[in-house]
């Protein structure tokens, strides 16, 4: 009487699975090729010379070294103005902010900047800091800009951190005669340092991968020189490889192919990086 | 002559009925005072009125005075960092700091500002040797405090609070989670320490409390209903609440 | 030495308090420095003229309506794609797969939520869309689909990262029940599992929404930047042009003050409304729940 009803149910149950890892290959297969294509066509552009030369011929060939410098001076800048700033307000949030409307205001807030779209940073940057701060399209302005982009990423992260803290250790510490500052100074925040430092890493290989928000504020094309100052331009992996795959005529597959390959290592490097440190801490966690 | 007076005592979360209803109690120096009672009784509440640790946390209103030697404690003026290395607190499970057994005993020092090596060193040394920890501990100081026994965290815990060098010591359930031989070793250090210490403790049994109360109080539901010396109340408790509770038929 | 102590931490305290509320005040500013630069476009273009169906700087013509249903087509065609894939592969992550299939797969879906969209965006023009003209018999590759495509892709991460955290968190038990009652595994999944997950899977489908409506440089290279009105079922394999590109791409030609100037800052003024939209109802989706949550289980 039952069996036809049963025979029905586990039928079910193995196409929709089977449906369901089919949907599930189809997201992981072109990620991997993805990635596999890029290095595959990539690598042969890879040379130190490549890596360490300027480029000659309008950028037709010789190397990208002012674009991977400019993307490393743009990741220590954001990281200079964003790291003290977000991990500051994660501490706020975390050990001082009562539940109140204005602590919801903030997080309202702070869900709002992580959401705003990179080109929308790019207008904001150009009209505040390169033309009513005058600072002209540089480094600075560009970092200025990417650093209030990665704020919400670095609070997130860092506040989480400082949360997984147990209670218990800040409990103790006051009742020993600390005071708060003291408590997060000794204890709090050493113990959420490897969360902060993986959350920050995230937050910066986001940052150098962006275009948009560097688009008006700090990129350029073709720079003669590498940059002196935070005041000059500079030239920007993502940037580049915008322009070259878009934008130059007669531009070398290879050297395209190159470029994303060198942009893809330099950010995933990041993540990985990241990885690493989140693994090692949770061993060697005391809790 | 009484360390701690407490007058008039009502304390009010915001949320639940009231915690703390009109204690008057008065806690002598050098010896054990015993706070027990069923669970919700507000004895742990009680606790941590005297050394502040309820002003981390929302409470609707705290009326009352609770005098050591003679000043409110909780007068808004005091200084509760002082406070609270005068008034040291062991709680119910073992909270070892994420640091080595040296460290966990050091911390409370560098808090204060305390820098000299000797002095620290004195301290790690003397602390643990009241909490009877010392001979089992002195070879590995630099070990990680978590690989430390259940037992032994705990009195890391009071050798922690020792260190401090306060004048009384509060004890809430210290022993709840460790086993009779651990437990045998915490009791003992505390007769040892009651001559030099004022302490209160919230037992985790009425056995406990029997062996080694000096001095009782017994809570119900907030309200203080009795107190005494330890062996009256135990065995001839004056109100019949406490008779019943002290001979098991409720709690 | 108490008195130092305590004034250098009223020093850091505050610090921490400005930098605690700095982010409203970002906010804040960017919305001012938008308004303060696209307000004006209110002032020289007629409202009628702005909401027209001709985009045509040159000639004075800035209707805005052509970039709006572009970008609109652009993200529903994401969405269309990263939902079922985004939803399924989260199912399959976190109710199917065997514990080392997850450890491997997991991370690779992060990994290509931490590639950068201009990479994206090169691989569609080198790859997607000479392909899409072939298969599809096309004029050009540079369309709505194929912007659709690599949204989606980017979207997908971001949604499948969420919802599998939404229903690893599900209890057990919930599972266990179910199984418990005769119910299989597939069943457990649809009726108890996912309905449980509820409020994390559409918190999750919310962030791959704007994520989508933001998406500048990938969309960008591939749609082909063609301003038209995005309304007819062909549409979807024409060129098309969204918001964001429209600001990225003609934002350097533009002479600073000018019409076209206030107008590309008003289109980031309304793409910056849209995304506070979004955010407040994702965030409202989050704490109407646990609200629910609460009452049910107390």
């Amino acid at each position: 009487m039952q069996k036809p009803h049963t025979f029905d149910r586990f039928l079910i149950q193995r196409l929709g699975i089977s449906f369901i890892s089919l949907v599930a290959a189809f997201t992981m297969i072109p990620i991997v090729v993805v990635f596999g294509y890029i290095i595959f066509r990539g690598v042969p552009a890879i040379s130190w010379q490549f890596l360490a030369a300027m480029p000659r011929d309008g950028m037709r060939a010789g190397g990208i070294l002012p674009a991977i410098v400019g993307t490393f001076y743009l990741t220590l800048g954001t990281a200079v103005f964003s790291v003290p700033i977000g991990i500051a307000a994660a501490i706020y949030l975390s050990e001082y902010a009562r539940e109140n409307w204005i602590t919801r205001l903030i997080r309202i807030a702070i869900i709002n900047l992580a959401g705003i779209p990179s080109v929308v940073y790019g207008l904001f940057g150009l009209g505040l800091f390169v033309l009513f701060l005058k600072f002209g399209t540089s480094i600075l302005s560009a970092s200025l800009t990417l650093s209030i982009m990665t704020l919400p990423v670095i609070i997130s992260a860092a506040e989480e951190a400082l949360r997984a803290v147990p209670q218990s250790f800040r409990t103790v510490s006051i009742s020993l005669g600390g005071t708060r500052w003291q408590t997060i100074r000794k204890i709090v925040l050493p113990q959420a340092l490897p969360g902060i430092i993986t959350g920050v890493i995230l937050g910066l290989e986001r940052a150098a991968g962006e275009t948009a928000p560097i688009l008006f504020t700090g990129a350029a094309f073709f720079l003669p020189h590498l940059p002196n100052s935070p005041l000059d331009a500079t030239m920007a992996l993502p940037y580049h490889l915008f322009v070259i795959s878009t934008q130059v005529p007669g531009m070398p597959i290879q050297i395209q192919y190159g470029t994303a390959l060198v942009l893809i290592v330099f950010v995933l490097g990041m993540n990985i990086a990241a990885t690493v440190i989140r693994s090692r801490a949770r061993a060697k966690r005391q809790w | 002559m009484d360390k701690i007076v407490i007058q008039d005592l009502n304390l009010q979360y915001p949320t639940g009925p009231q915690s703390l209803k009109d204690i008057n109690l008065s806690i002598p120096a050098n010896a054990i005072t015993v706070l027990f009672g069923p669970a919700g009784g507000g004895k742990s509440s009680l606790l941590r009125c005297v050394n502040r640790l309820n002003d981390i946390i929302d409470v609707k209103s705290l009326t009352g005075r609770i005098l050591l030697d003679g000043e409110n404690v909780l007068d808004p003026k005091v200084d509760v960092i002082a406070l609270r290395r005068r008034v040291g607190m062991v709680f119910a499970r073992p909270v070892v700091l994420p640091m080595s057994i040296r460290e966990n005993m050091t911390y409370g020092l560098e808090l204060a500002g305390e820098k000299r090596k000797s002095r620290l060193e004195d301290a790690v040394e003397r602390g643990l040797k009241h909490a009877a920890l010392w001979e089992e501990v002195r070879e590995r100081l630099d070990d990680p405090a978590i690989a430390l026994s259940g037992g032994q965290q705990q009195r890391l815990c009071l050798a922690r609070v020792l260190a401090n060098q306060p004048e009384v010591i509060l004890l809430d359930e210290p022993t709840s989670g460790l086993d009779p031989i651990s437990t045998g070793k915490v009791e003992t250090a505390l007769q040892e320490l009651k001559k030099d210490y004022t302490v209160v403790i919230v037992p985790h049994s009425v056995q406990q409390a029997a062996r080694i109360a000096d001095y009782g109080a017994f809570f119900l539901q907030g309200e203080l209903i009795e107190a005494a010396e330890g062996k009256e109340l135990f065995t001839q408790p004056k109100v019949k609440r406490t008779e019943d509770y002290v001979e098991g038929r409720f709690g | 030495m108490k008195k130092s102590l305590t004034w250098t931490e009223t020093l850091i305290t505050a610090v921490i308090k400005t930098c605690g509320y700095s982010a409203i005040v970002f906010v804040i500013l960017i919305f001012f420095f938008l308004l303060r630069e696209g307000v004006p476009t209110l002032a020289e273009v007629k409202l009628g003229e702005l909401f027209s169906t001709r985009w045509y700087p040159i000639e004075a013509h800035y209707g805005i309506l052509p970039l709006i249903t572009g970008s609109v087509i652009v993200t529903v065609g994401a969405m269309l794609i990263a939902i079922p894939f985004g939803i399924g592969t989260a199912v399959f992550l976190s109710e199917i797969a065997p514990r080392w299939l997850r450890e491997i797969l997991k991370p690779l879906v992060e990994l290509l939520g931490g590639l950068p969209s201009v990479v994206l965006g090169f691989l569609g023009i080198l790859v997607l869309t000479p392909y899409l003209r072939i298969l599809l018999n096309l004029p050009t590759g540079l369309t709505a689909l194929a912007g659709a495509l690599l949204l989606g892709g980017i979207a997908v991460p971001t949604t499948v990262s969420i919802a599998e955290d939404a229903l690893d968190s599900v209890p057990q038990g919930y599972r266990e029940g179910a199984l418990a009652l005769g119910a299989t595994k597939w069943q457990t999944i649809w009726r108890v599992t996912l309905p449980a997950a509820k409020s994390g899977v559409l918190t999750a489908l919310m962030l791959g929404i704007g994520r989508t409506i933001g998406e500048t440089m990938a969309v960008m290279m591939v749609t082909g930047n063609a301003p038209v009105m995005a309304v007819k079922l062909s549409s979807i394999v024409s060129p098309v042009r969204t918001m964001t590109a429209t600001i990225a791409a003609e934002m350097g030609e533009v002479a600073n003050g000018s019409t076209y100037y206030h107008v590309l800052f008003f289109i980031g003024l309304v793409l910056f409304l849209i995304s506070l939209v979004v955010n407040i109802i994702a965030s409202s989706v989050v704490f109407k729940s646990k609200k629910r949550a609460e009452r049910v289980l107390s």
